[in-house]
């Protein structure tokens, strides 16, 4: 079977029609942050505690706000799931004595004569949210730096690292970007969403780089624009074919995968979507702009 | 008689698959075992434990614990490394006096503890034990009319216990060399001498008993020889006074001394349930902490979340790799086939390797293996693709085969290389969780290269050499 036959797509030559798309999708991610007034950060960076509890019958939701807050608790996000009677309650504070509001939320329907059962907490304090938010900015940037040295290094030329990474940001950006228009959270699970989509992302992209440092050699007299361009439509059928089973395996963990892994999937889901659509349209035009630019300054 | 090179290739991949069903017998074992066989085992501590594949808490249920120092309160003689290994080393005492099975407790970064105890069914219990600085006190009361007086100031501003403790006016009124402190369940206020006659750590033994005042539960207390001499000299001096016996701040009970005690026995009394006489007999055998410290950071999941993660993960997993074996059989037919012998190969040795270096296993990481053997795929799809230009350009089958392995080759190295890259970071940021997904990640690639590449390749070549094809069909 074969999905793809040969293809001849002028890739590079519409390059201004991928480039303005991208554009809009970073401008509507813009846009998006603003308006929510940056990232929706979850407790593990804000500081903050969350609670899950799991009800014999889940009280409804405009009751379950009133009792919490005759009790005291003033404001919390409730998220509830009413297949598995579960609700959550998180609260998002910098306040260090925050750990003490388990006992409260438990104390309050205690008193209803409410039947539940704690199934988790999450309490983190102002200072771990403070070193979690480091260490993930850190490690993304390291991470990052580590594909440029590497890339730069295989390929001679830090245009391919730097372009691939380029790519790269815009996947993650955009990922952002979906995720801040659905008002989802950046939590831990989050963050290790975007890393590993970093690392499919480049992958994908290197893939191509391969392809066309191979064409280089091996058609020197062909134009630049027409290697690029070779380059993709030969590994356009490998791209999709991955991005396929990869994809396949995701739409699964988003749909069965339960509650724990479901923004984890949604980002990647996503991501991979875009990190595929950047290695075809977003990668290769970079790397051409860059050397016509470099070409022409000699 | 000499092996063929083919051979030799066919024998390693025995090995290596012979080998990992050896490793992961053990964990198969354990999940056939009824529950009552495992708490056996648990309770036996049996080697097997040893050779399972290692849950996370976010599977197995149980409590993570940041713990933070609070270093103002060391005396500054002692060195900031010292207490915390201190704190380390009785934390450690309580933890195992309380029955936790392999329980994790090390030190992060300059002052923080990491704490985690799986299966634990109760986590406020354990939040209490860990986090108690249990400081034993005895000090002796102050003069009562002094007491009377601050009580009579008390009732006239109206204060409750607490305000009362944080008001100026109030505090003026203590002597100096005095403090107030409260009783247990903040009803009453003593006032007690701020430097203590003995601490708790001259003890030795701390134990529950039954049948003290009104049949209730009670703790008795053995001081070691000097303590001993210690407690002596302050209750012979101090007849018909009262002693405040002081845990962390709060005063448990304040009986008259009627004699003096020679022996280094002493009993704390103060309307304890059996479970709390039981929980401060365990921390003052423990030891005090030579600092308080904090909780900062807290993750507890109950055994039943864990549960339903372990059953949605494994069966969304299973249904995703499913769905990529079957669209590879139907879109590269036979080949599609050996792509798959490698996939489940991969995941053979994956779940060998958990095993064999006892890495956890945790929900992220359950979708990290399905993740990572999606990603497996890549690289026959990067082969066999190269396999169909080469026969394309009209190679013989044989001939393109060498061609496409080794011209793939390459790239599968680069690609898988730099989001291995990407793994590394990901181990480095990673909490519990994350670290179990990037351990997935990491040996799914590694493995990968083997599979995929060099078990794939010897599947082709003796199916070439015994005649079994003629073609590639692809």
């Amino acid at each position: 079977m074969k999905l793809i036959g040969k293809t001849n797509i002028d890739f590079i030559g519409k390059r201004y029609i991928s480039i303005s798309f991208s554009i809009l999708l970073i401008l509507i991610t813009i846009v998006s942050l603003i308006i929510h007034k940056g990232p929706n950060l979850g407790i593990d960076f804000t500081g903050g505690i969350l609670v899950q509890i799991k009800f014999k019958q889940l009280p409804k939701l405009l009751e379950l706000r009133n009792i919490l807050s005759e009790g005291g608790i003033n404001n919390p996000e409730l998220k509830t799931f009413p297949g598995i009677n579960s609700v959550i309650i998180q609260i998002k504070t910098k306040q260090e004595e925050s750990e003490q509001i388990t006992t409260k939320i438990k104390d309050i329907f205690l008193k209803k004569n409410i039947e539940f059962n704690v199934e988790r907490v999450e309490f983190v304090g102002p200072k771990i949210g403070k070193y979690l938010s480091n260490r993930a900015i850190l490690s993304i940037l390291l991470s990052f730096l580590g594909i440029i040295i590497y890339v730069a290094l295989r390929f001679k030329s830090s245009i391919w690292g730097v372009s691939g990474v380029i790519a790269l940001i815009h996947d993650v950006f955009i990922t952002m970007g979906l995720l801040s228009i659905l008002n989802r959270e950046i939590t831990l699970n989050v963050i290790a969403a975007l890393l590993t989509l970093a690392g499919y992302s480049i992958n994908d992209t290197i893939v191509i780089f391969d392809r066309i440092r191979e064409n280089l050699t091996l058609q020197r007299k062909e134009p630049l624009d027409k290697i690029l361009n070779i380059s993709i439509n030969q590994t356009l059928s490998r791209t999709i074919i991955t991005s396929l089973t990869v994809e396949l395996v995701l739409l699964v963990l988003f749909l069965l995968g339960g509650e724990v892994i479901h923004d984890f999937a949604l980002s990647l889901l996503f991501g991979c979507f875009i990190g595929t659509y950047s290695s075809i349209f977003i990668a290769s035009p970079i790397v051409y702009e860059w050397i016509l630019f470099r070409t022409k300054r000699k | 008689m000499y092996m063929t090179r083919l051979q030799i290739k066919g024998l390693v991949i025995i090995v290596v698959l012979a080998l990992s069903l050896y490793f992961i017998y053990p964990t198969i074992k354990w999940y056939l075992m009824s529950d009552i066989e495992r708490a056996n085992a648990e309770k036996m501590r049996d080697k097997i434990l040893n050779k399972i594949i290692n849950l996370g808490l976010d599977l197995k249920g149980g409590i993570h614990l940041v713990l933070e120092l609070d270093d103002s309160k060391i005396s500054s003689e002692t060195d900031l490394t010292d207490a915390l290994d201190r704190v380390i080393e009785i934390i450690r005492n309580r933890v195992d006096q309380f029955g936790v099975t392999e329980p994790i407790i090390v030190r992060q970064g300059e002052k923080w503890i990491v704490v985690e105890l799986p299966g634990i069914k109760n986590p406020e219990t354990a939040k209490n034990l860990i986090g108690k600085t249990a400081l034993l006190e005895f000090k002796l009361l102050g003069p009562s009319e002094k007491l009377s007086s601050i009580n009579e100031k008390i009732r006239q501003l109206g204060l409750n216990i607490t305000e009362a403790r944080n008001n100026p006016e109030i505090l003026a009124l203590v002597p100096t060399g005095y403090v107030l402190l409260p009783g247990k369940n903040e009803e009453s206020l003593y006032l007690v001498k701020s430097s203590p006659e003995i601490t708790g750590a001259y003890l030795v033994n701390a134990r529950t008993r039954l049948g003290g005042q009104f049949g209730l539960p009670y703790v008795s207390l053995d001081f070691n020889k000097e303590g001993a001499k210690i407690f002596a000299t302050v209750t012979g001096a101090n007849i018909d006074k009262n002693l405040a016996i002081v845990l962390d701040d709060v005063v448990q009970s304040a009986p008259v001394i009627r004699s003096r005690i020679p022996d280094g026995k002493a009993i704390i009394e103060g309307n304890f349930t059996e479970e709390e006489a039981k929980f401060l007999a365990t921390i003052l055998r423990a030891g005090s902490l030579p600092a308080p410290v904090k909780i900062i950071e807290e993750r507890s999941i109950g055994p039943t979340l864990g549960e339903d993660s372990i059953q949605k993960g494994t069966i969304s997993s299973i249904l995703g790799l499913l769905l990529v074996i079957i669209f590879m059989i139907i879109y590269y037919n036979i080949s599609g086939v050996i792509a798959n012998i490698a996939l489940i190969l991969n995941f053979i040795i994956l779940l060998a390797s958990l095993a064999l270096f006892r890495f956890t296993l945790t929900l992220p990481g359950i979708a990290g293996i399905a993740l990572t053997l999606g990603m497996a795929i890549d690289a026959n799809v990067l082969i066999l693709e190269r396999l169909r230009d080469e026969l394309e350009l009209g190679k013989t089958p044989r001939v393109a085969l060498d061609l496409g392995y080794s011209r793939a080759l390459t790239t599968i190295i680069d690609s898988n290389l730099t989001t291995l890259i990407a793994a590394v970071f990901l181990f480095q940021f990673g909490t519990g969780p994350i670290k179990g997904f990037a351990v997935t990640l990491t040996l799914g690639i590694l493995i990968s290269m083997f599979t995929a590449i060099f078990v794939t390749k010897t599947i082709y070549e003796f199916m070439f050499q015994e005649n079994l094809i003629r073609k590639v069909k692809l």
